[in-house]
């Protein structure tokens, strides 16, 4: 059955002259789990919102499966919210509150206080079902959250951070555990988050937003070495950004030419269609970066180690390259036991795969497409 | 800025460091001398006449108090008006603080700004009014007959209708601004998350707003109910002989027969039914929720209550929830986030009937015929009679610098006061507040009788001084509440961020702390300068018999000779109200712009 397929076509939302939401079309499959990441303020709750029917759209349209939802109020969607605040009811037990649902959909008392009672038990609190919300703990209140949203199995649930407040341990606790009752109950899921860890792991897709619209939709590994934009390569990772111009295609290739010194090289042409002279940027993440000795390699860069750091299981090596139009480098490997020879002010060279290499659209180096981002 | 302190000074172990207790003393001090001096004891010296007549112990008050069933009768009447204002004023309150707590913008502050012109249009002025609208040749009767439904005057003043409009009217704005406190307190998330969670728009306001709600409601009802049984403008002005409350006994004893023994009598059977609610109250909802503070004692659980409450409220949900079923649904739109067209309209309506008592007045003060309804012609002679009238003026006078020294003076002993509610951990926070709020907890009219014979051993009656330090005692309560609420809210970071750049705590004060809480400190500025203002039940003893304020004047105008002059004095003081609530709305925006 595709009935909890989410659709959204051209869906937008404005407070007065301020965009909270730019036109938006978005396709979340029956089952999927979708994450929304972005900064704070780029429209994350505004999207959710609208998908639960909490504030009514500018424009645009809303379907769960087939149907037409988007003026449909939210207790008539079969949707279930987990607040960012949590949103509680403080003058009732947690008992009560996660028996309100149950309550609302007509549920004998006995069985909505047993479900109550799995429910509190799947997330670790059995013993406070008589307790009010504000004697908890910022984490348990949100443990409850989770609980109360569960409890009725709705087709599709939205998340508005659910883990924010927890502990790492508890964090990753909580992350398997939604992630397996997702798996076992075949929930469609769309969750907000900041943190990019969290997405990468749990998610079919990630929607990377920014300032109010999408910026790009695709699995972690697409947004992870295939970001379209320079603002997706800077927020998720650590990447070096280099200023190229783009040369000939060859396949899904492109030659390109690195800095003032025009080196010659090689990266993913990434579905840009710029023509050729076009000043890019080419994008490698650290891990992707390797080192060569000065040996005149044409596709490496030649640079002085400005610093080399050991941060636990990687280290870190800082490079300046001696053409001064480019930024320094960060490569990172795995740290050994005996310590890779590299010293501070080694004159040294960092090549890489041009498969592991893509070009990105030069926007300046503010790093603000304002354009290049429509949903997929 | 100097650029010279940069760093942080280390505190320099200074010698002999003042002990931990004495900040708090030196704040909480003043506030409680104040009140004890000037409250405690003169209450306590009227109780005491009760049983004390100067020579030896007697019960003849009592016996004269039982003897006849008069007293009882008037304070069962007094009771009954009271408890209808309450329940009139609370559930006509509700819609409004409920409307404003869900609005935003402009629209807000017009719906606030119509409230608080009701509030602080003097409960003479709104009184007297009624008068007008229903009396033989009111604005009623002057229309019924014109239209020709009636051909003889109805009487409508005098009696317990006419006594009951006239109380609510005077008590609605109060009700609305303390439900306010804590209708805007309510996440306004809670009942989209129950709209979520499948709850229908009736069932979700009526199991999740409203229970939310309730203290607000119970906080609303005791303020309104303790200053009913106080009240004795509205019974006075629009009530019959069947009407008396017992204020007005209390008043008859002191201005006619000089029985202070009777007077105490009667001070201690009213107090006692006060303090009687007032545990009522404290046992169920807790102090704490008369200041906004979030209910801690409703822990209750107290299960067969709340199930069969909570039975209650689901039926009332799925009740309005049929009942908004069988309109079509207007628009298309999801949860309605603006408040719908018909609550607008209600509420509207009845800002409107509010408001237009008191504007009645302005085309009364430029008619030639007094104060008969309909006006006739135009003409500025009750305006000039006002203005040669030197009894006015002085009242004028009086009144301003009376007011102005209260507000100062208020201000002086309740931001302290307020610093030690807020800021500092100490055992008995409770009891304090309660003896801060104790001067709202007497009813008005004991206060004013017991200072007036404490006044009259201190040869303070009739003296500025005597009418400054009698209107503190009674406005210092709200400056507390309305700075603790302020304080609530402000983050004491701030202040721990200037000290750490160097600032010392009184620079820190000046510079960080009092321009953040500026607006704060204005609005309470002007409760007290507004409480003064339109004090009338002290004034009425303790200002003597010549000096008047500016309602003492009213009301003797008032009870002795009705002129058309109170209709322009009305006016004046209309015209004053709304330009003081616009001026202090205006000073708050530029505060927070800035
Ligand atoms: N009711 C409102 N009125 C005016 N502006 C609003 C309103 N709600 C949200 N906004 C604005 O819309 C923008 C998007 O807000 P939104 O809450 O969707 O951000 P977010 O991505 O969820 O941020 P965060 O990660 O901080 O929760 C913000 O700039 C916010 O200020
Ligand atoms: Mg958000």
């Amino acid at each position: 059955m595709s009935s909890s397929s989410l659709t959204v076509q051209g869906l937008a939302k404005r407070y007065g002259d301020f965009v909270a939401l730019a036109p938006t079309d978005l396709v979340v499959a029956d089952g999927e789990f979708l994450t929304l990441l972005g900064p704070s303020g780029s429209g994350k709750t505004t999207l959710l919102s609208l998908l639960a029917g909490l504030v009514p759209p500018d424009e645009g349209v809303v379907r769960i499966g087939a149907q037409d939802v988007t003026y449909a109020p939210p207790y008539e969607r079969d949707i279930g919210v987990v607040f960012q605040n949590y949103a509680l009811f403080p003058h009732m037990t947690i008992a009560e509150n996660i028996a309100f649902p149950l309550k609302m959909r007509k549920i004998p008392e006995a069985e909505a206080k047993k479900r109550a009672q799995e429910a509190l038990e799947m997330v670790h609190l059995p013993h406070i079902a008589g307790r009010y919300p504000r004697e908890l703990s910022g984490g348990q209140q949100q443990r409850v959250a989770l609980a109360r949203c569960m409890v009725y199995k709705p087709s599709i649930i939205l998340m508005d951070e659910p883990l924010g407040a927890l502990d790492k341990k508890l964090r990753e606790h909580m992350q398997l555990e939604i992630k397996h009752l997702h798996r076992e109950l075949g929930t469609t899921v769309v969750y907000v988050t900041h943190d990019q860890e969290e997405a990468m792991t749990m998610s079919d897709r990630i929607c990377l937003m920014n300032s109010g619209r999408i910026e790009q939709l695709g699995t972690p590994a697409d947004l992870y070495f295939r970001p379209r934009t320079l603002f997706v390569a800077d927020f998720l990772g650590e990447s070096n950004l280099l200023p190229a111009s783009l040369g000939p295609r060859l396949g899904d290739e492109a030659e390109i030419r690195l800095g003032s010194a025009g080196i010659p090289g090689r990266a993913l042409a990434n579905g840009q269609d710029l023509p050729p002279g076009s000043p890019v940027r080419v994008m490698v993440r650290p891990q992707n970066l390797n080192i060569a000795r000065p040996s005149g390699d044409e596709t490496a860069v030649m640079g002085r180690v400005s610093d080399v750091m050991v941060t636990g299981s990687l280290t870190k090596i800082y490079m300046q390259p001696l053409d001064a139009a480019l930024p320094p480098l960060v490569a990172a490997f795995a740290t050994r036991n005996e310590a890779e020879a590299i010293r501070i002010d080694d004159v040294m060279a960092l090549s890489w795969d041009s498969r592991d290499a893509v070009v990105i659209a030069d926007s300046g180096p503010a790093a603000m497409p304002a354009t290049t981002a429509k949903a997929a | 800025m100097s650029d010279q302190i940069m760093t942080m000074p280390h505190a320099a172990p200074r010698r002999g460091a003042p002990p931990a207790w004495r900040k708090p003393v030196l704040m909480g001090a003043p506030i409680v001398l104040l009140l004890t001096v000037f409250l405690v004891f003169p209450v306590g010296q009227l109780l005491a006449l009760s049983v004390y007549n100067g020579q030896g112990f007697s019960l003849a008050p009592y016996q004269q108090l039982f003897s006849s069933s008069l007293y009882v009768t008037v304070l069962w009447i007094t009771l009954k008006i009271s408890l209808a204002t309450t329940l009139v004023a609370v559930a006509g309150a509700y819609p409004i603080a409920y409307l404003i707590s869900v609005t935003k913008g402009p629209a807000k502050s017009r719906l606030i700004f119509w409230v608080l012109l009701a509030f602080w249009t003097s409960f003479l002025v709104r009184a007297f009014a009624w008068v007008i609208i229903l009396g033989r040749n009111g604005v009623i009767n002057g229309t019924l007959m014109s239209l020709g439904i009636i051909d003889r005057p109805i009487d409508l003043l005098y009696g317990f209708g006419s006594v009951l409009v006239g109380m609510v009217h005077a008590m609605l704005p109060l009700a609305v601004m303390t439900m306010l406190a804590v209708m805007e307190n309510i996440d306004r998330t809670l009942p989209r998350a129950a709209s979520t969670l499948g709850a229908r728009p009736g069932t979700a306001f009526w199991t999740v707003y409203f229970p939310l709600s309730l203290p607000g409601v119970a906080a609303a009802a005791i303020m309104v109910f303790v200053t009913a049984i106080g009240f004795f403008i509205v019974p006075a002005l629009l009530g019959g002989r069947r009407e008396t409350m017992i204020t007005q006994l209390i008043i008859d004893q002191i201005q006619q027969t000089l029985n202070w023994g009777l007077a105490g009598a009667i001070s201690v059977l009213l107090l006692t039914v006060v303090l009687a609610v007032f545990v009522l109250y404290d046992r169920v909802f807790g102090f704490a929720t008369l200041t906004g503070e979030t209910a801690g004692a409703a822990h209750n659980r107290d299960t067969a209550m709340r199930r069969l409450g909570g039975r209650v409220l689901g039926l009332l949900g799925a009740a309005s929830d049929a009942l908004i079923g069988l309109f079509p649904r207007r628009r298309p739109r999801g949860t309605g986030e603006m408040p719908s067209a018909g609550l607008r309209t209600l509420v509207w309506t009845m800002l409107v009937l509010i408001s237009l008592p008191a504007f009645l007045m302005v085309p009364l003060s430029f008619g030639e015929a007094g104060l008969a309804w309909p006006p006739t012609g135009f003409s500025l002679q009750w305006y000039e009679q006002l203005f040669q009238s030197p009894l006015w003026m002085q009242a004028l006078t009086r009144s301003l610098v009376v007011a102005f020294g209260t507000g100062l003076l208020s201000m002086a002993i309740g931001v302290p006061a307020a610093f030690l509610m807020v800021r500092t951990r100490m055992r008995g926070k409770g009891a304090m507040l309660a003896f801060i709020l104790s001067p709202v907890i007497v009813p008005r009219m004991i206060i004013a009788v017991g200072m007036f014979y404490l006044f009259a051993q201190m040869g303070l009656v009739g003296t500025i001084l005597g009418l400054v330090i009698g209107h503190t005692v009674v406005a210092v309560p709200y400056v507390v509440m309305t700075m603790t609420a302020v304080l609530r809210n402000y983050d004491t970071r701030l202040d721990l961020a200037a000290q750490s750049l160097g600032a010392r705590p009184l620079a820190a004060l000046r510079h960080v702390t009092f321009p953040i809480l500026g607006a704060g400190m204005l609005s309470s500025f002007l409760f007290a300068f507004a409480t003064s203002f339109d004090e009338l039940t002290i004034s009425l003893f303790s200002s003597g018999g010549l000096s008047a304020t500016l309602p003492k004047q009213f009301w003797d105008e008032v009870t002795l000779q009705v002129s058309p002059v109170i209709a322009a004095v009305s006016t004046g003081l209309l015209v004053f109200v709304a330009v003081l609530i616009y001026a202090a709305d205006r000073l708050r925006r530029r505060s927070l712009a800035s």
